[in-house]
């Protein structure tokens, strides 16, 4: 009977991309421990869950009703989860590891002293919990086993590859009273600022970065007038923005911002592992780089093995020059 | 505003990750070691807030007694009064080891010091990123805590921080005593002035053994994912490799 609850994390009503990966993870998981799935989600309504749970083949959904977690606070969320669990007592309460999915997890058990297992790419449960998971940002494996009957755990993002199965009638709504403590609307967000409209780095098609080959702060006027031209953004290392001649919302990385552009072209870039997983999801890469040994040179699809600063100004002058071609044409 | 940063030593990979032979840890025989990235900015963070508003910097670390090495380097920077946790260095310890042990030391040093106003964490620990510790800390010593955060302004009655999200950020608004998660970007750390490295040499570090509580989480192996080998094409050894560069960008719908 325990079961497997599933968190879905969303924005005011709009479900992240991630939550289609949480549930095929629920589903698959609980096929292989027979244990049935149930879909939660804090701050909606259980009818906001049937449409993406009936696309998912998931059967249950409980709903939690609380005025105070109509909005994100940490603490809230965290405790409702908790409640859940002491209400129900599943075998695994689950999340896809984004940074709310993970502090969420975190929070709730912590309340309850379970093990918070974070950022899975497998689990299994044979006489204890059997789990791979990520190190150092993606860089690394861990197997970990956790002698705990019911456990916390979330899924790397973008380690699972959603599947639909669509499922034979409406999921069932159950709805569960909570006793959250007000005090811990101390934590609520209050209010959100929006910087940017459109493609960000992350979701930039493009990225032209460059690291301390690139010398300093105006060396990278020709990659942002490459970025510009091919409607990428510019991105970096952090030898670059230890140098401080980007801001580190530029940082490609372990501890900047994980890209997944069709081309990055990396330049003066040495390809740290800790660059290297924040880079590796792109589609196609492009090292201009003196040094031919340079691990981003020997991992990348296309290299140069020259000064940046020669190359990528003649760049720029080839592409305006079949632009120009182009459009006479 | 009286600030403890926990602050984790890691070793400093280069290109590739290696392993020890049985599996169980990183092989750092040929690294260096730095303090993680999150709380490198943590430990700046909270000496800014200190040099503006008063007060003192405690920086707390957990684990064997090489960790001397990055308290000293906070010291180097501007921090004050310096705690080691020691462990035997032997296993690393789970996040909810780590977790306790830290609250039984928060603990002991706010009888003696008074409350923290503010206690900082790195947002994940670059080794073992399990995304928990601070956060299990906080629950423990019933203190608001969020993670995520890139910006911190203390006013007369709240702390005001910023959480990155895609796109721009949230705004939340605590009172003190709270707890934050740090991300790199936040500030951009100081070097340490000459000053500061003779300073650091003579700062007086307190130690106090790990409590010995049972790991929940057993590590069985580390490994490195599989990776598949690429054939590299060049392209040029010069700047008249702009030409294939560009049909690789209309050959990839780029132009
Ligand atoms: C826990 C942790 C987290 C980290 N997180 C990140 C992260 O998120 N992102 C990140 O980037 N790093 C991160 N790092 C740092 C990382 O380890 C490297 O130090 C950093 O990526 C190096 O940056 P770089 O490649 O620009 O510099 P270098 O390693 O110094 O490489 C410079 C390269 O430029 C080439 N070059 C020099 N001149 C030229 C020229 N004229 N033309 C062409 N090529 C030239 C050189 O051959 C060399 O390959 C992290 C480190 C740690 C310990």
């Amino acid at each position: 009977m325990p079961g497997v609850f599933v968190l879905l994390e969303h924005d005011r009503g709009v479900f992240a991309p991630a939550c289609e990966e949480a549930l095929t993870a629920a589903r698959t998981l609980g096929a292989a421990i027979n244990e049935e799935v149930t879909a939660i989600a804090i701050g909606v309504t259980g009818s906001d869950l049937l449409p993406l749970c009936s696309a998912q083949g998931v059967s249950r959904v409980l709903a939690l009703n609380d005025p105070l977690i109509s909005d994100y606070s940490p603490e809230l969320w965290g405790q409702a989860i908790a409640e859940v669990h002491e209400a129900k007592q599943p075998s695994l309460v689950m999340a896809v590891g984004t940074d709310k999915g993970n502090e969420v997890l975190a929070q709730g058990s912590a309340r309850l002293n379970l093990p918070f297992v974070a950022n899975c790419v497998s689990l299994e449960r044979q006489e204890a919990w059997v789990a791979t998971r990520l190190q150092w940002g993606g860089s690394l494996l861990e197997d970990v086993t956790v002698e705990a009957s019911s456990i916390f755990a979330s899924f790397g993002h973008h380690s699972v590859t959603p599947e639909r199965v669509s499922l034979d009638g409406q999921p069932s709504i159950e709805t569960l009273e909570l006793s959250l403590d007000p005090n811990l609307a101390r934590s609520l967000v209050q209010d959100r600022v929006k910087m940017s409209e459109g493609a960000t780095l992350s979701t930039a098609s493009v990225v032209v970065s460059g690291g301390r080959g690139v010398g300093s702060a105006e060396g990278f006027a020709p990659l942002e007038q490459l970025a510009e031209l091919l409607s990428g953004k510019v991105g970096c290392s952090r030898a670059v923005t230890n140098n401080g001649w980007r801001s580190h919302s530029d940082q490609v990385g372990q501890t900047g911002t994980r890209i997944a552009p069709d081309l990055y072209v990396a330049c003066g870039i040495s390809g740290a592992i800790q660059h290297w997983v924040g880079a590796m999801a792109a589609k196609n890469i492009l090292a201009i780089n003196t040094d031919p040994e340079a691990n981003m040179v020997t991992k990348a699809q296309y290299a140069v093995i020259a000064d940046l600063h020669e190359v990528i100004p003649a760049l720029i002058a080839e592409v305006k020059l079949r632009r120009e071609g182009q459009s006479k044409s | 505003m009286e600030i403890l940063v926990c602050v984790k030593r890691v070793p400093a990979p280069g290109s590739r990750i290696n392993v020890t032979q049985d599996g169980l840890a990183v092989d750092t025989s040929n690294l260096g070691f730095t303090t993680s990235p999150h709380e490198e900015c943590a430990v700046e963070e909270a000496v800014r807030i200190v040099e503006e508003h008063g007060g003192s910097v405690t920086v707390l670390t957990l684990g064997s007694a090489l960790s001397e090495e990055q308290l000293r380097y906070a010291a180097s920077v501007g921090a004050n009064k310096f705690v080691l946790v020691e462990t035997d260095g032997e296993h690393d310890s789970d996040a909810q080891q780590t977790a306790e042990a830290i609250r039984e030391t928060v603990i002991s040093l706010e009888a003696s010091h008074g409350i923290f106003d503010l206690i900082l964490f790195g947002n994940e620990s670059a080794d073992s990123s399990g995304y928990q510790v601070g956060i299990r800390v906080a629950v423990s010593l019933d203190r608001p805590m969020v993670n995520g955060i890139k910006n911190i302004d203390v006013g007369d009655t709240q702390i005001t921080a910023h959480r990155e999200v895609d796109n721009g950020y949230e705004v939340y608004s605590l009172k003190a005593p709270a707890v934050f998660g740090i991300k790199e970007g936040i500030n951009l750390p100081r070097y340490p002035t000459m000053k500061g490295r003779l300073a650091s040499k003579k700062a007086e570090i307190s130690t106090i053994s790990a409590s010995a509580s049972v790991a929940s989480q057993q590590r069985v192996r580390l490994h490195r994912p599989e990776e598949e080998t690429v054939e590299t094409t060049i392209l040029g050894n010069d700047a008249t490799a702009a030409v294939k560069i560009a049909d690789l960008l209309e050959e990839l719908d780029l132009l």
